[in-house]
């Protein structure tokens, strides 16, 4: 398998200036002559889509929800970085990309991390030209903070719904671009296969959500702005509809998975209630700015936080991490969520959870300027625990957020197949084992923005173009297996809804390939999935038909896919013999607990190859090379 | 907890729909109203029915997916919440509860509860947007924004596009959406080029797409889950209005200048 990442020569500083001027440019008549297809209306496909349409190519655009508006971007709280050193305090470019490289464990390939660093500041120019209203001060500049382990305020954001205003900017964007006739926009569609003709990606099988139709549409080259994969362990801090059937089915089709393993457990979120939660709920990091985190220091602690006096109080992130405190990056601070749990002091019904606690806040700067601050979100959480936590502390827990894996794509964003490319939190690029808070909504601008309209050009300047007729062999193929994999799940009429599958993966997942992950475990739930898919196939029951909305044959579709995944995550984090980020393997720890890379056996990304259907994955390599940053030992002490 | 369900069932936008009861017991007050519609849907699977079809995805109260009238109201009992938001405490054990779609002849239902809302995508197609090509910005702090005004279009801004406005308007009006984002890009000097004509293009749309007119009911806004003022209103009237007066002279220096 050819991994050649295609990093430019020269210096760092200067690979992606220079890559610009390499590339090759598609004559302004010709654009036009071009399709590309981009699924996803997230802040990578919308802005990407948005970006090739003005440019002149024609675009079709592809999402699952009844409107581009609403892709899981939205959902995004905190800000979004960048290098813009408005603060005068000590940040730049390079600090940035440092601090996102090390964030990750050192396992990122550092020429994308420093393009990404680089034009993370025209990424915030671009929000503020489209309308964006990002927080100012009262001189009408632009407000910055702190952010998820960053001792630099180089955040932007927008109250606590930084990721719906990026989000609406790029909608809009696009929804010119709609208005305008250059991109034809299909909701409620969702990409069931991937359409390779002559080695090339050259098309998708969508089925038409409301209709029930299957289709095929072709094009000069396909991206995939899908997002994540969390929902894999069914409870996630995802949308419900977040699914990871665009990117299996790219990766069935001959594109490589890289780091499936890297998933990142979010330290702030609601905790569990109870069997009928449907998914879990985030309380922005940044109230990590001003809460303490703390659990008693006695194990089995009945009295109510507020009896407990502060002496017989644990603030572990403080004690455990002093320089970084409760701002200890997202993968440190879970898991210390999860040891103090794990020796009996959590908080809440069933132990599993721990305070997030304002009142020094409230004391310290009044209870209006918390009000100001985090007023929406503490609304939020009252809401949904019916506790004020003004009086009483938060109760949170980690849960699963973002996921670092994905397609594995070249300097240019390209998988493994040519023609396909991938952008986002779909692909594994830029943030390594672990990402920094206020880092996704960043990347997935800057590869829709800002990437993807050059190397897309670059790709099709070497091809004629015009894609396939409908007709040909590989299309008709796609959608007929397309078609038959529906029918089988229609035909099993068994006794277990999707969901109930789904719920049980997810148990398996959270419980042996979660925060914490050994041996043994992950033998065992390598045993266990494959018997789960075979229970599937056999218990499967979908009501209504196929020609319809069938919300259940669209979610068992999406399960069947979970189900395989699931499997080559806890295949890859048994192959990744070490610590690093968000994998946590513990028989390879400090003995204070942290974690433990193994920089001489795993200092690369680990890419997985499909080889057939009954048979084991091959895994491949792409070695990472640092020469810009020194490997060292990540420490928050 | 124990309510009973009346839901809207109708299989698609040409057939006829009605009301379906169904008995929910064993529920718990921690759940969310669209986990109640869950477990009720788990258990018409596992009785081979076809569960209650209903759009909904973040369940976090921002995407704007979710929607259906609960009891009369868009988005049910509690201001400012969305359905996925709304908790099964905000209900007594025993309660009745009657859920049906949006109602409005430019959203038809598609199944069930879930329907059509593409007409509000059209809207902000015809000029909800400041035109802005990617890559032409100048610095981000190049030019300041009164926080008043910055503070101001945030609020208008976090219209999540749902449409309970337009549920709950006993003229299916789409004003309170439409006025939003106009009042969002109004509000700052990026938006004021196209400002005028921006109004004109999308109270056009709005028209065409078969919403009603504004009749000041207020309706709208406390059904609002985002509790957008209905304020934005007099300031879309107010701009379409100037657009109109002045489009004749508008359109005469724009065919100027095309000529010069």
């Amino acid at each position: 398998m050819n991994l050649d990442a295609r990093i430019p020569a020269g210096p760092i500083e200067r690979k992606w200036e220079r890559h610009r001027f390499e590339m090759k440019l598609v004559n302004p008549a010709n654009k036009r002559k071009y399709g590309v297809i981009m699924v996803g209306s997230g802040l990578a496909g919308a802005g990407g889509a948005a970006a090739l349409a003005e440019l002149g190519y024609r675009v079709k655009c592809f999402c699952y929800q009844d409107s581009p508006r609403r892709a899981h971007s939205i959902a995004a709280q905190g800000g979004i970085n960048a290098a813009k050193n408005y603060r005068n305090d000590g940040d730049s470019v390079w600090r940035l990309f440092y601090d996102t490289v090390k964030g990750g464990d050192f396992r990122a390939r550092e020429a994308n991390v420093y393009r990404l660093a680089e034009i993370s500041v025209n990424i915030i120019d671009q929000c503020v030209a489209l309308g964006v209203p990002f927080a100012r001060e009262y001189g009408g500049l632009l407000d910055n903070r702190s952010f998820g382990g960053a001792q630099v305020s180089r955040t932007f954001y927008a109250r606590g719904q930084t990721g719906q205003q990026l989000l609406l900017g790029a909608y809009q964007a696009l929804e010119r671009q709609i208005g305008l006739g250059t991109v034809e926009m299909f909701p409620r569609h969702e990409m069931l296969d991937l359409i390779v003709v002559d080695g090339r990606a050259r098309g998708i099988v969508v089925r038409d959500l409301a209709g029930g139709g299957v289709e095929a549409h072709l094009a000069d080259a396909v991206c995939l702005a899908t997002g994540g994969y969390g929902n894999v362990f069914y409870l996630s801090t995802n949308a419900k509809g977040c699914n990871a059937t665009a990117i299996w089915r790219a990766y069935k089709r001959g594109a490589a998975f890289a780091n499936p393993c890297y998933t990142q457990i979010h330290p702030t979120c609601i905790p569990v209630t109870g069997e009928h939660q449907s998914k879990l709920t985030l309380m922005s990091e940044s109230l990590r700015n001003d809460g303490r985190v703390w659990v008693p220091k006695n194990p089995g602690e009945r009295r109510k936080a507020e009896d407990i006096p502060d002496a017989e109080r644990d603030y572990y992130l403080e004690r455990m991490y002093p320089s970084f405190g409760n701002l200890a990056p997202r993968d440190i601070a879970s898991r210390a969520a999860k040891r103090v749990c794990d020796e009996g002091r959590g908080v809440g019904p069933g132990g599993r959870g721990v305070y997030l606690d304002f009142a020094d806040a409230i004391r310290r700067l009044g209870e209006d300027a918390v009000r100001e601050k985090y007023g929406n979100l503490f609304e939020m959480y009252e809401r949904i625990t019916d506790e004020n936590p003004y009086r009483v502390p938060m109760r949170i827990y980690p849960a699963v957020h973002y996921t670092m894996g994905g397609l594995w794509v070249d300097y240019n964003l390209m998988s493994t197949i040519p023609g396909l490319f991938v952008l986002g939190e779909a692909n594994f690029s830029d943030h390594g084992a672990n990402r920094l808070g206020a880092s996704a909504l960043m990347q997935g601008l800057a590869d829709g923005y800002f990437i993807i309209p050059y190397t897309m050009g670059n790709y099709l300047a070497s091809l004629p173009p015009g894609p396939p007729g409908a007709d040909h062999a590989e299309v008709r193929g796609a959608v007929a297996a397309v078609e038959d994999r529906l029918r089988r799940l229609l035909a099993v009429k068994g006794t277990r809804s999707p969901a109930s599958v789904h719920r049980e993966l997810g148990l398996l997942m959270w419980e042996y390939c979660g925060m914490a992950r050994n041996r043994a475990g992950l033998t065992k739930v390598l045993e266990a999935i494959p018997a789960l898919r075979e229970e599937f196939g056999r218990t499967l029951t979908v009501t209504g038909a196929g020609g319809e909305l069938n919300q259940q044959l669209e979610h068992a579709g999406r399960v069947a896919d979970f189900l395989e995944l699931g499997e080559l995550m806890a295949r890859d984090a048994l192959e990744r013999e070490e610590s690093c980020g968000g994998h946590f393997r513990e028989e390879y720890q400090t003995a204070d607990g942290e974690a433990r890379r193994d920089d001489d056996r795993f200092c690369h990304a680990a890419v997985w190859e499909y080889t057939g259907e009954a048979r084991a994955p091959a895994r491949h390599i792409e070695p990472l090379v640092f020469e810009s940053v020194h490997l060292a030992t990540r420490s928050y002490k | 907890m124990r309510v009973t369900l009346h839901v809207w069932r109708q299989r698609d936008a040409r057939s006829t729909g009605a009301f379906a009861t169904y008995e929910a017991d064993d529920i718990s007050p921690d759940m969310s109203f669209l986990e109640m519609l869950d477990v009720v849907n788990e258990r018409l699977i596992t009785r081979g029915e076809d569960p209650i079809a209903f759009d909904h995805d973040c369940r976090e109260g921002i995407c704007g997916t979710c929607g259906m009238v609960i009891n009369g109201s868009p988005h049910g009992p509690r201001r400012l919440t969305t359905a996925c938001q709304l908790h099964l405490r905000s209900f007594a054990d025993g309660d009745e509860i009657w859920i049906e779609p949006w109602r409005a002849t430019a959203f038809p239902v598609v199944k069930d509860l879930v329907v059509d809302r593409s007409p509000l995508d059209r809207i902000i197609a015809a000029g909800g947007f400041i035109t802005a090509a990617i890559g032409s910005s100048p610095d981000a702090n190049a030019i300041p924004v009164r926080k008043e005004n910055a503070d101001l279009a945030f609020d208008a801004a976090t219209c999540i596009g749902c449409g309970a406005c337009v549920a709950a308007c006993p003229n299916a009006s789409a004003s309170l959406f439409t006025a939003a984002k106009l009042t969002h890009l109004a509000l700052l000097p990026q938006g004021q080029p196209e400002r005028l004509e921006r109004a004109l293009r999308m109270v056009t749309q709005m028209d065409a797409e078969g919403f009603g007119p504004c009749t000041n009911h207020g309706e709208c806004h406390a059904a609002c889950p985002k509790g957008i003022p209905l304020e934005f209103i007099g300031r879309m009237n107010a701009d379409f209005l100037r657009a109109g007066l002045t489009r004749g002279r508008r359109e005469a220096q724009a065919g100027d200048a095309a000529g010069g």
